[in-house]
């Protein structure tokens, strides 16, 4: 008989398999694919994806206590209200634990864009946020254009360009 | 014997899942990693004495950015 034959191997890798299936990460969502759905209670009723289909949609996930997600307000409106005529709906998903700090936060930064509330973490966990802010630029098609994570000075023009480029093509 | 080893390799894997199992905090759960107060140096004031006496003890080497006395008098 083998070594590689004898049951306690065999259970042994039994073992190994099933704790390597449990370390396992939600990978990032890459170009091409299908967003997932999105249903989340906002300021003025639920917030979806599906609502905004056919539109290019500006997808961030951001919370009261992070400096670049504070930054990347003044942004999302300006990019709402250069781009919102031309089909682009910013939508920004609030991931903190509790709603006060949240609306705190807004009372701020007034947001002129669409805000969900997702404090379970449901969210972030189903769409792989990595850091934070992440954002995702999802096409008319519903699909994931780009994955982004953090917001620095530098990467605004190179996010905007993307979004122009994701509204040119869905005019075409 | 082989049903004893056995029994020591699957108790050693048991106790390796205990650290495989354990999650960091997920990106969006550290809001209060995040305070200003969990931080090493959040006290601008301590961290100055902190690093007065160790300059002044350490004579030589002296502290971040000033250059070691060597007297102990600094």
């Amino acid at each position: 008989m083998s070594l590689t034959h004898t049951p306690f191997v065999r259970r042994s890798a039994a073992v190994i398999g099933l704790l390597s299936a449990l370390c396992l990460n939600a990978h990032a969502l890459e170009r091409g694919q299908p967003a997932p759905d999105l249903k989340l209670a906002g300021l003025q009723g639920p917030v979806t994806l599906a609502a905004a289909k056919g539109k290019v949609v500006y997808l961030d996930f951001w919370a009261s206590w992070c400096g670049p997600c504070k930054q990347s307000f003044p942004w999302m409106n300006e990019m709402q209200k250069k781009y919102g005529a031309r089909g682009l709906q910013v939508i920004a998903v609030n991931l903190d634990a509790k709603r006060d700090d949240a609306e705190q936060f807004l009372k701020q930064n007034p947001a002129n864009f669409t805000i969900g509330f997702d404090a379970s973490g449901d969210s972030p966990r189903r769409f792989a946020v990595k850091g934070m802010p992440t954002s995702l630029l999802i096409g008319p098609d519903g699909q994931v254009i780009q994955q982004h994570s953090g917001f620095r000075e530098d990467e605004r023009s190179q996010l905007e360009a993307a979004i122009v480029d994701a509204l040119n093509k869905a005019s075409r | 014997m082989k049903r004893l080893l056995s029994c020591i390799g699957l108790a050693g894997l048991i106790a390796l899942t205990g650290c495989s199992t354990y999650q960091p905090p997920q990106p969006w759960e550290k809001g209060t990693l995040a305070r200003p107060d969990m931080t090493m140096e959040s006290d601008a004031l301590d961290q100055r004495f902190v690093q007065h006496i160790y300059s002044s003890k350490e004579n030589a080497s002296g502290g971040y950015g000033v250059g070691g006395g060597g007297c102990g008098c600094n």
